[in-house]
């Protein structure tokens, strides 16, 4: 029984982990649509940027793959 | 894979796919050992070696479409490596090179059926991780000194949040190593679970043509995601290598 | 829904990511490969890929500049032609024009002469004209005076002498 309470907990904090994963797709669609509002209204700029875009994408993206990890953590590791 | 378990539910293992295990017989894994690991790293290697080295090997003015692959990845390294670091960066240019080549080749192989992927583990991607940043840091004091301290000084900003910020710079650029490695062990890891994941709804016969779809969908997906991250990895290894170069905003 | 952690085998406990015993393996086989991907590509590939890329661009610069050298011969080439041209032209028309002085001063000599000898023959034909009118007053003259002299005769003869009905008849022919 008391395995049960923990794999149950397991669970329900891995599930929560996962919400995280919500905030980095936030953060990467703030990234990506501004970079097309700014590319639009200039787009000789855009090209040039593209490398930053995906600096942007890559940082906001980190954090939500550390929350999948902790999800994965809490699923297979504890 | 799954399988309908005895009690007619089903067994996942998504994870199986990352176990690493010797090729040649015995459970044990040494140091020396030949396991799947070694095996998709050497054909890693292959590829970059049929790609770079067999393909470029008639050395045409008009390339074949192999050479024009090799010659494609050279010039978007080399004008990344140029652009984000200036010239000063381009003697570095064979180490990014190496870590770009091996990350992309690798992703892709691991996208074959049945493959392993080495990158989607925390310790290879790790080393290349701690790599860059041992690199960048040693990098950094040799050329600036203590100079290089500067980066953690911001003197754009006021003075009394000077130290407030070189907290949270130091804090940054040691979690560094950490994102950086994650971020590529945890997106390779997560694509090709997710696609298992769907693999063993493939087995209850209702949800299979929708999960077969779903997979379909997830291995373009991950096919982008494969490019990306190896782009990622390489374009963060420019920037940390700038900042070791000219430390100063 | 069962986790490998219950799934009862031993190898697969918990993610394989985070067991350590694979690790120095992993490390270990990695570094060799960084190392053998390092010396091929900085040994072989990437010197072979700058110089195909720098040949590349050496070839195009030469036939660019070769496309140049010969547009500018075909330049120099179509200014000569021109020139050829106009030269011919200029030289033709010089032609022209000396054929035309010459069939002009040909044209007025023939002219002259024939005007001189135009001129020669009327003076000759009105000569003539003049003799033959010279004569012709004389003939008429006589002719006038011998019918005067007949009728003069008819009409009243001996009344009036020869030489009376020729002055008067001389007078007459000249008023």
């Amino acid at each position: 029984m008391e395995g049960d309470i923990a794999q149950m907990g397991q669970f329900i904090g891995a599930g929560l982990a996962s919400v995280g994963m919500g905030g980095a797709a936030i953060g990467v669609g703030t990234v990506a649509g501004n970079y097309l509002a700014g590319a639009l209204r200039n787009p000789s700029a855009a090209a040039s940027q593209t490398a930053t875009l995906f600096i942007g994408i890559a940082f906001a993206e980190a954090l939500g793959i550390f929350s999948f990890l902790v999800a994965l953590l809490l699923m297979f590791a504890v | 894979m799954a399988e309908p378990a005895e009690d007619g539910g089903l067994v996942f293992h998504p994870m199986d796919q990352f176990i690493v295990k010797p090729l040649f017989g015995g459970t044990e894994v040494g140091m020396f050992t030949i396991t799947n690991s070694t095996l998709w790293m050497a054909i890693t290697v292959l590829c970059i070696i049929g790609l770079l080295v067999l393909g470029t090997r008639r050395r045409q003015i008009i390339p074949t479409r192999m050479q024009s692959i090799g010659e494609l990845a050279y010039g978007f390294i080399y004008k990344m490596v140029e652009d984000v670091t200036g010239k000063e960066g381009l003697k570095y240019f064979p180490y990014i090179m190496t870590l770009f080549m091996f990350i992309v080749c690798a992703n892709f192989a691991g996208l074959l059926p049945t493959a392993f992927t080495p990158t989607s583990h925390i310790a290879v991607t790790g080393v290349l991780a701690m790599g860059v940043f041992l690199t960048v840091t040693v990098l950094g004091f040799v050329k600036n000194g203590a100079g290089f301290l500067g980066l953690f000084w911001v003197s754009s900003a006021p003075l009394a949040l000077r130290p407030v910020l070189a907290i949270i710079e130091i804090i940054s650029y040691f979690v560094r190593p950490v994102s950086h490695s994650i971020r590529l062990a945890g997106n390779m890891m997560a694509g090709h679970a997710v696609i298992k994941v769907f693999a063993g709804f493939a087995a209850i016969t209702a949800i299979a043509p929708l999960s077969i779809l779903a997979i379909t969908a997830m291995y373009g997906l991950e096919i982008l995601v494969s490019f990306i991250q190896a782009y990622v990895f390489t374009i963060l290894t420019c920037v940390y290598l700038k900042d070791a170069l000219h430390p100063h905003h | 829904m069962a986790t490998e952690t219950h799934g009862g085998e031993a190898e697969s406990a918990g993610m394989p990511q985070l067991d350590f015993s694979t690790f120095d393996n992993q490390i270990f086989w990695l570094v060799v490969t960084l190392v053998v991907i390092y010396f091929i590509l900085s040994r072989i590939a990437l010197p072979r890929i700058a110089s195909v890329l720098s040949e590349r661009q050496g070839t195009i610069t030469n036939d660019i500049a070769a496309a140049e050298d010969l547009k500018q011969r075909a330049v120099a080439a179509e200014e000569a032609y021109d020139k050829a041209l106009a030269d011919a032209r200029s030289e033709a028309n010089k032609i022209v024009a000396d054929a035309k002085a010459e069939i002009q001063s040909d044209l007025e000599k023939a002219m002259a002469e024939a005007d001189a000898e135009i001129a020669a023959k009327s003076a000759e034909s009105e000569k003539a004209i003049a003799e033959i009118r010279e004569s012709a007053k004389d003939n008429a003259a006589e002719v006038a005076r011998d019918i005067a002299k007949d009728i003069v005769a008819a009409i009243a003869p001996g009344s009036i002498d020869a030489k009376s009905v020729t002055a008067a008849v001389n007078a007459k022919m000249k008023g």
